[in-house]
């Protein structure tokens, strides 16, 4: 699977808790549309350090890094790529 | 504390037989364990029953209880703690009593002041008097619901009783499941009274009565939360004011110790239940029990406070711990007790709380319920308090960045918190003055559980349930203090509608204890809601004067310490280890689509979470917690109707 399906899968069943991909679009903010709630940001925070191995900074919780599946893809992408 | 039941002739040609009136009491016995009784009369319009619990007069306080002449009866549930007053006033007006039982009280209250003689009375009761002469019923409940009453209408016959269970073995069929309580439940947390998870059974709400009278049944208010209109607070020095508070309280707790058996306190180890201890300890010279709760989980648990008081004030303390697999396996029979679906696993360690103060040799405790309402104790007050800043000036940075002094938690949001901030408790921001603002993040979260309804029962859903809750207010509202608004909501919905009853009465009663709530006392609250919201929360500091009134008498760790909410824990409960059977039954894809009020599939991705340990989200607690009581409460009383009604009739005997 590519980050961005687990990622997506990941988010449909743990926070809108359906299979169906239309329920979510990639630029839909987690925030604005209560998919998330505060606790929920530390839920996908432990989600993609588990999964891909990587550490997230406390200066890098922010919303352009961690507020839609786009967002996410790109920074797990670009973390991945310093990692490499 | 007793159990109360009857069933009314609505049409001429009904006739009330006593078989029926008999078949209500087997699900009271446990309200009350101590004897029963049966009135039935002559021309069968109606029938009375009573279940009782000996507290006062345990010679003479037999009840349906009669009048002089015979032509009133009563059956009455609860505690009127001025009895020994109104008796000296009655006496004085010609009144002749023949036992020295509260009950006698109502009795010659009604013959001396009709229907309002329930203003006359302080206390905690649901009564249900018949007036032969005027071949009318009355029923009425205590002003803020701590003690329960239930009605149905069944063919010709109007059914009523302290437990929903009583009216049961009566009904030609299994009642519904509500899908309009449902939306409540998952909304407020409560249901909107006078409504109750079953459909067609309705409460007596808190402060209402009700008249049955040539077949017709007319309800009416007589005590209502109000506050000022107008800014006519109450004026005084702040020295002055707690003062009165003071003498107010000490008043409310001492007649609260009236009792022929011996009296125990609940001790949390939180500002109100010491507050509480400390006026027993200063008011009564008898030793003092107290109880109270641990918990496996640290972050809940209140155990070095309540030995700092136990110390503190010389009281004997017991404890009863509670494990998580403990709330697992109990919470079943929590629900059966309850009667309705909750969002919260709490009420299930009260319940064992209520089972040591009964193995102790207690029948009746003081708890400190009413405090947070009615002094403003509640973070979702200051919550509101700084939304409404807030809004004053909604695209300052700073302003939103007081919610972090409240909720921790969200530090632990980072950079985004600010987003969350603006989003979340944003909620409403443009419109400040309307109804419902105090609550509506909370009511925003919580309906977000509603995504596990079945399409079929979110097709069933007609109106907003906030929007017909904030529909039905009273016209003063919108003329009151932000702060007494937020205070009137949270009786109207949390207080009356769970804390009292699932988390209060109906644990208490599970083990047969009565609970008192001094901080309820109506002339308490009366002089609360007319005190400034300033001297309820300064700044940010909660129940301001009752920590000025108690500061003489309280250690100051206590009186400084940051409030915690009493909570116990839900889905770890049930899933730190491997759960009891009946979850994975109750939860099972199969029930879910039989019983049909959740989507299987969602909920089984919610399990999952669950089961992998990674849920922390307050709202997946609530949902999980909701679905799984829900389903009991359909396995209980709809699947199981038939054995539920043989096997509350076969322990009885």
């Amino acid at each position: 699977m590519s980050i961005k399906q687990t990622i997506r899968r990941y988010v449909l069943e743990n926070f809108l808790f359906t299979d169906d991909e239309s329920a979510l679009k990639d630029d839909d903010s987690f925030l604005a549309g209560g998919i998330i709630d505060s606790t929920g940001v530390l839920e996908i925070m432990l989600f993609v350090e588990e999964t891909f191995d990587i550490k997230v900074e406390d200066e890098e919780m922010l919303p352009e890094n961690l507020d839609s599946i786009a967002n996410l893809v790109a920074f797990v992408q670009r973390k991945q790529a310093v990692a490499a | 504390m007793c159990g109360i039941s009857g069933i009314a002739a609505l049409s001429a040609r009904t006739q009330i037989s006593e078989p029926d009136v008999r078949r209500m009491l087997p699900a009271l016995r446990h309200r009350g364990p101590d004897g029963s009784g049966v009135y039935l009369d002559p021309n069968g319009r109606i029938g009375l029953g009573h279940t009782r619990l000996s507290i006062i007069d345990l010679a003479g306080g037999a009840q349906p209880m009669a009048n002089e002449d015979r032509t009133i009866r009563v059956s009455f549930n609860g505690e009127i703690f001025n009895y020994i007053e109104l008796r000296e006033i009655l006496l004085k007006a010609g009144h002749r009593f023949s036992t020295h039982s509260d009950t006698e009280v109502i009795v010659h209250a009604y013959e001396q002041y009709g229907d309002d003689f329930v203003q006359h009375l302080n206390g905690q009761f649901a009564i249900a008097l018949w007036d032969a002469n005027r071949q009318r019923l009355l029923l009425v409940r205590d002003r803020v619901g701590i003690l329960p009453l239930f009605y149905t209408r069944q063919g010709e016959r109007l059914l009523f009783a302290s437990k929903i269970k009583a009216l049961l073995p009566l009904l030609s069929e299994a009642p519904r499941i509500s899908p309009a309580t449902l939306d409540q439940i998952f909304t407020f947390w409560s249901p909107h009274s006078p409504n109750t998870l079953f459909e067609g059974i309705f409460e007596v709400s808190p402060g209402h009565r009700l008249v049955l009278e040539n077949g017709q049944v007319r309800e009416s208010v007589y005590w209502d939360w109000c506050f000022p209109e107008q800014g006519e607070y109450l004026t005084g020095s702040d020295a002055e004011l707690t003062e009165q508070l003071y003498e107010l309280l000490a008043d409310a707790t001492r007649i609260r110790l009236r009792a022929d058996v011996p009296v125990g306190a609940y001790l949390s180890g939180g500002l109100d239940s010491s507050a509480l201890v400390a006026l027993i300890r200063r008011h009564s010279a008898a030793p003092l029990k107290t109880f109270s709760i641990g918990f496996e989980e640290k972050s809940l648990d209140e155990s070095v406070f309540q030995q700092q008081l136990v110390e503190h004030l010389g009281v004997e303390h017991r404890r009863v711990f509670c494990h998580n697999r403990d709330i697992a396996e109990d919470f079943p029979a929590t629900v059966f007790h309850a009667e309705t679906a909750i969002l919260r696993t709490a009420p299930t360690p009260m319940r064992r709380l209520s089972g040591l103060v009964r193995a102790s040799g207690y029948k009746v405790v003081l708890t400190g319920e009413g405090a947070d309402e009615a002094l403003g104790g509640y973070d979702l007050f200051k919550e509101a308090k700084i939304r409404q800043f807030w809004a004053r000036n909604p695209r300052s940075e700073w302003r939103p960045l007081l919610l972090k002094a409240l909720y921790p938690y969200l530090e632990t949001a980072g950079a985004q918190a600010k987003t969350y901030l603006r989003n979340f408790y944003g909620i409403g921001l443009d419109h400040p003055d309307q109804p419902g603002f105090s609550h509506l993040t909370r009511w925003f979260t919580t309906a977000q559980c509603k995504v596990f309804f079945s399409p079929e029962l979110s097709a069933a859903l007609r109106e907003d349930a906030a929007a017909q809750l904030t529909g039905q207010l009273p016209p003063a509202f919108g003329r009151w203090h932000p702060f007494n608004r937020a205070q009137y909501l949270e009786a109207k919905t949390l207080l009356g509608g769970y804390l009292l009853c699932s988390q209060g009465d109906r644990m208490l009663m599970a083990n047969s204890v009565e609970g008192r709530f001094p901080f309820l006392d109506h002339r308490v609250i009366e002089f609360a809601n007319r005190l400034h919201p300033r001297l309820k929360m300064r700044a940010l500091n909660e129940k301001f004067l009752l920590k000025r009134a108690m500061a003489a008498h309280l250690p100051r760790e206590i009186l400084e310490r940051h409030k915690q909410p009493y909570r116990a824990p839900d889905i770890p409960a049930f899933f730190s280890a491997q759960p009891p059977a009946y979850v994975d039954d109750l939860l099972s894809e199969e029930k879910l689509g039989r019983y049909g009020y959740f989507d299987a599939k969602k909920v089984g991705f919610l399990l999952n979470k669950a089961r992998r340990g990674s849920v922390i989200a307050y709202k997946d607690n609530m949902a999980l917690v909701g679905i799984l009581s829900t389903q009991l409460c359909h396995n209980h009383f709809i699947e199981r109707f038939s054995q539920t009604i043989s096997e509350m009739s076969a322990t009885s005997r």
